[in-house]
């Protein structure tokens, strides 16, 4: 399929001149790309190159020094994390981040949470709207735990899954959003093979299904070929390429970065 | 087989999200209420309706209150106490100063005060955290309480701030005997408590475990944290508040400050510790433990103490009570962190299977 | 009595050797801290099991530095048994879980000290009188308490002997490194059990310390366990793993409570002195969250 075919558009997000540093540790240095709307966009470079620093500033966990992202026409200096949600940006994290304290289906209906109206008093009283909501947005959560098969563990608390069922049901989590722009931090680091082929398989669906933006960040180079549209690649906190995975294959500055070859 | 949900199906989300999904869980309710509100008043003594189940409830609902903030919001509080005292001297100023004010409508207003004040001091919250938020909820507990003992106002001008609560009336029905005490208490915790029970389960409650489990992920998936934990701060105190409405009205009648010391908080913290955090079960076993524990102490030790013809004094039981509350702190961190409310539910699971084992 | 100007550096001095001794008590704090990630509550409570234990002995005829030396073992005996018993099954514990047990030590231990030394208070003398040093009041006008002056160069030799020692001393260092990371440490073959219980042993010699010049000073009796409520804000603003923090806190609570007793509680009623350290701690984190000496953290996700 070519992109047109899968309806790939105008730029959703863009980031310019992204600069973000730790005291003296700067993660990133004036990087600058831009996602498409139904795009798999993956970000690659070895380790420490600043790829979840990139993803915690497009979403609002970090802020950077230098810069703009522009989400949906929307320019700002930098986004906050709960409001990045509310706009339609979805996550996932490199280290699980579930909520250990709860079960799966609390997990994901968490996910929900945004998009629910009622105020504390009526869920206290347990009636009309937030009795509704409730139901409403538990049909919809089934729906999520029915496409990622993972309806025999709804009851377990996360802690007790295995990793890679743990990484699964974040990804439900993040899904339960229903993001425009969905981002993943390592989705299949970690897993077997099988669990790998099992995660691809949801990614594409997610993005042919419903059409959902993914930015991806991964190792396992098989998979990036494999699933993305474009690339960036990111050493040392810079920007050393962009393009679609061949081009990226090709280019002898991203062989030498992953090499070690020194600068 | 007593227990058991075999042969339940849920159909619908609607069955599956009731309050208490089993029907056994129901029909146990049912009963206790039934027996709470009808059984007790009749056969209870005034003993058992003055020195145990009014203090009961009053404690449970507090510890219910500092469970909403740090069992299921996670942020840890040494200031219940304070909170309390807000609740029984605001409850006090309403009916003095607002002529024929409803008490339960002075309840609610001093819960509020109490919730008012809860979110000042939880605006450290969203600063800081961990133990340095659980020291500066201590500036919550001394400050308020020097404030009442130094602002002559609030304790209408009294000697060494001591307050005697009026005399209460609901519907003209005066509230003036152990029984009816004992009733207006458990009506007020039985609907608060149902409405806490259906909080935790709803978008909030998740939004609190959110936010304690993971704040940053609880961010990223939409949950504002300052919201979450403010509210949770503003309901919690709120709890307390009225908890501590009770404890003067109910309860003790005659009040000093001094009476919502850190000592009371750190008895509140034990409860919900012992009892279960994260847990409204837990936060009435952890009550019941506490509130019964010296009592059954001094039943016990004397006659033991006779029995092997060495006599114990009261302080030395007062101190074992010290040492005992303190050993089993640890012991519950130790061996069951979540206390009784999960050696319930475990004991269920094994009375579901009874008499087959698998 | 001299000058506003004097009276106000006699009110300045006497919250600086107030705050040594907050400093003092801070600092049991601080070393269990870091060593091994507990706010250990019950350092209030180690204080006073201390001073009751040497009190009851020297009231039983016991000569006063045998009397020392005995409630040292006691004490050191008593933080190796928490550490062992209490602290280590819960190793790897939330923070804030190991902050709730030592509230449950802090009872036991209040349980066991008077249920053993019986529950009425005590004098406790050291024989340095509570009285103006009399030729600092001729030659300056200023009236600062004798005893104050001792018991805040005892805090100061210790603190800085502990500072030195953690700083120069082989196991000083091992602890710094055992702060760092627990793992590495091991990693490196720092026998960490054997570091927490001489540091579990050190805060007991502090406790013992404090709990004598506390004793001295407020008499013991059951309210010494809440000088662990006056190392608490130093510990806000100083943070709970600095030493320096420990003792640079402790003078400024010292200074503005006392600054503030005086010139401030006298419109309000007096009495500030419960609350107003916490609030001053709590508004200074407010505007700077990493505390005085600590640096600027970003959670790392
Ligand atoms: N919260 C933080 N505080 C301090 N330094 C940080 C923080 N987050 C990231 N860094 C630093 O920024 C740099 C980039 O880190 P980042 O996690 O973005 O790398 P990465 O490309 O995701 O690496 P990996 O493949 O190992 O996940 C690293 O040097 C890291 O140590
Ligand atoms: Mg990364």
């Amino acid at each position: 399929m070519t992109p047109s075919d899968r309806g790939i558009g105008a730029p959703i997000l863009a980031v310019e001149g992204v600069s973000l540093a730790f005291g003296g540790v700067r993660a990133l240095q004036g990087v600058s790309f831009d996602v498409r709307e139904h795009e798999v966009r993956a970000i690659i470079g070895p380790n420490g190159a600043g790829k979840s620093s990139m993803l915690n500033v497009i979403n609002g966990v970090y802020h950077p020094q230098e810069g703009t992202i522009t989400f949906k026409g929307r320019s700002r200096r930098d986004m906050v994390a709960h409001e990045a949600a509310a706009q339609g940006i979805g996550r996932t994290f490199q280290n699980i981040a579930l909520f250990r304290g709860m079960t799966v289906l609390d997990n994901i209906m968490t996910g929900r949470n945004v998009k629910m109206r009622s105020t504390f008093l009526e869920q206290s009283i347990w009636i009309g709207r937030a009795r509704r909501e409730e139901l409403a947005h538990r049909r919809k959560v089934e729906e999520i735990i029915d496409f990622l098969e993972i309806q025999h563990i709804r009851r377990t608390p996360v802690g007790r899954l295995p990793y890679g069922l743990q990484k699964r049901v974040e990804l439900a989590r993040a899904l339960a959003m229903e993001p425009e722009l969905l981002l993943l931090d390592e989705p299949m680091a970690g897993m077997n093979l099988e669990e790998k082929q099992d995660m691809c398989r949801f990614i594409l669906d997610v993005n042919e299904q419903f059409g959902t933006t993914v930015v991806l960040i991964e190792h396992d180079m098989g998979v990036v070929m494999d699933i993305s549209d474009r690339v960036v690649v990111l050493d040392y906190g810079r920007k050393i390429a962009d393009g679609t995975p061949d081009e990226v294959r090709g280019n002898q500055t991203v062989i030498d970065a992953y090499l070690g070859v020194a600068h | 087989m007593l227990y058991r949900e075999a042969g339940q199906f849920r159909a619908t989300y609607a069955e599956d999200q009731q309050i208490f999904p089993l029907r056994q869980d129901r029909v146990a309710i049912g009963v206790l209420l039934v027996a709470a509100f009808i059984a007790v008043p009749l056969v209870a003594d005034q003993y058992w309706l003055s020195a145990l189940l009014i203090p009961f409830l009053i404690a449970a609902l507090a510890a219910l209150g500092l469970n909403i903030l740090t069992g299921y919001a996670g942020q840890l509080s040494l200031g219940t106490a304070a909170f309390m005292a807000i609740g029984a001297f605001a409850t006090y100023n309403f009916v003095l100063r607002v002529p024929g004010i409803p008490i339960l409508a002075a309840f609610v207003l001093a819960g509020i005060c109490a919730a008012i004040v809860g979110i000042v001091f939880g605006l450290p919250s969203l600063r800081i955290k961990g133990f340095y938020l659980a020291v500066a909820t201590l500036a919550a507990q001394f400050f308020v309480l020097w404030a009442i003992q130094r602002i002559g106002w609030i304790t209408n001008h009294s000697a060494s701030g001591v307050i005697t609560a009026q005399n209460i009336a609901i519907l003209g029905v005066p509230i003036d005997t152990p029984r009816a005490k004992y009733l207006l208490t458990l009506s007020v915790v039985a609907v608060l408590a149902l409405l806490a029970k259906n909080l935790v389960r709803s978008e909030t409650g998740r939004a609190f475990m959110a936010v304690r489990d993971m704040d940053v992920a609880a961010s990223v998936i939409g949950i504002p944290l300052m919201k979450t934990k403010l509210l949770a701060f503003a309901i919690s105190s709120f709890y307390c508040g009225v908890a501590g409405a009770l404890y003067a009205y109910t309860y003790l009648g005659t009040v000093e400050p001094e009476a919502f010391n850190l000592e009371l908080s750190f008895r509140i913290l034990f409860m919900i510790i012992i009892g279960g955090v994260g847990s409204v079960l837990g936060s009435f076993l952890g009550a019941a433990f506490i509130v019964l524990l010296p009592i059954a102490l001094n039943l016990v030790v004397p006659p033991i103490s006779e029995a092997a013809g060495i006599e114990i004094p009261h302080a030395i039981i007062s101190n074992l009570e010290l040492m005992i509350f303190g050993a089993l702190i640890i012991f519950f961190l130790i061996v069951e962190p979540l206390g009784l409310a999960r050696l319930w539910q475990i004991a269920k699971e094994k009375l579901r299977l009874w008499p087959f084992p698998h | 009595m001299g000058s506003p100007v004097s009276f106000f550096f006699e009110v300045v001095i006497s919250g600086l050797l107030a705050g040594v001794m907050y400093s003092l008590v801070a600092l049991g704090f601080v070393l269990i801290y870091k060593a091994s990630g507990v706010l250990n509550f019950a350092q209030g409570a180690m204080v006073f099991f201390a001073a009751l234990t040497f009190v009851s002995l020297v009231e039983r005829g016991v000569n006063f530095w045998l009397a020392i030396a005995i409630t040292l073992a006691v004490m050191i005996v008593l933080g190796i048994l928490t550490e062992r018993i209490v602290l280590r099954p819960l190793v790897n514990q939330p923070a804030i879980t190991l902050f709730m047990v030592t509230i449950g030590l802090t009872f036991f231990l209040e349980g066991l000290s008077q249920g053993i030394w019986g529950s009425q208070p005590h004098g406790l003398e050291l024989g340095i009188q509570d009285q103006p040093m009399q030729w600092l009041a001729d030659r300056t006008g200023m009236f600062v308490s004798q005893f104050d002056l001792f018991a805040s160069a005892v805090a100061a030799i210790l603190v800085t002997g502990l500072a030195l020692f953690f700083q120069r001393t082989r196991i000083g260092r091992a602890l710094r490194a055992v702060a760092d990371d627990h793992q590495a440490a091991l990693a490196v073959g720092i026998p960490l059990k054997q570091i927490w219980a001489i540091v579990w042993a050190v805060a007991g010699f502090v406790a013992l310390v404090a709990g004598l010049l506390w004793g001295a000073r407020t008499g013991v009796q059951y309210s010494l366990t809440f000088v662990a409520l006056k190392a608490l804000p130093v510990l806000m603003l100083g943070g709970f793993e600095s030493i320096a923090g420990a003792i640079v806190g402790g003078l400024i609570i010292g200074a503005s409570e006392k600054v503030a007793e005086v010139y401030v509680g006298p419109y309000v009623g007096g009495g500030i002195e419960s609350w107003f350290p916490y609030v001053l701690a709590l508004v200074f984190l407010l505007f700077r969250p990493e505390g005085l000496f600590g640096e600027k953290h970003i959670d790392r996700v």
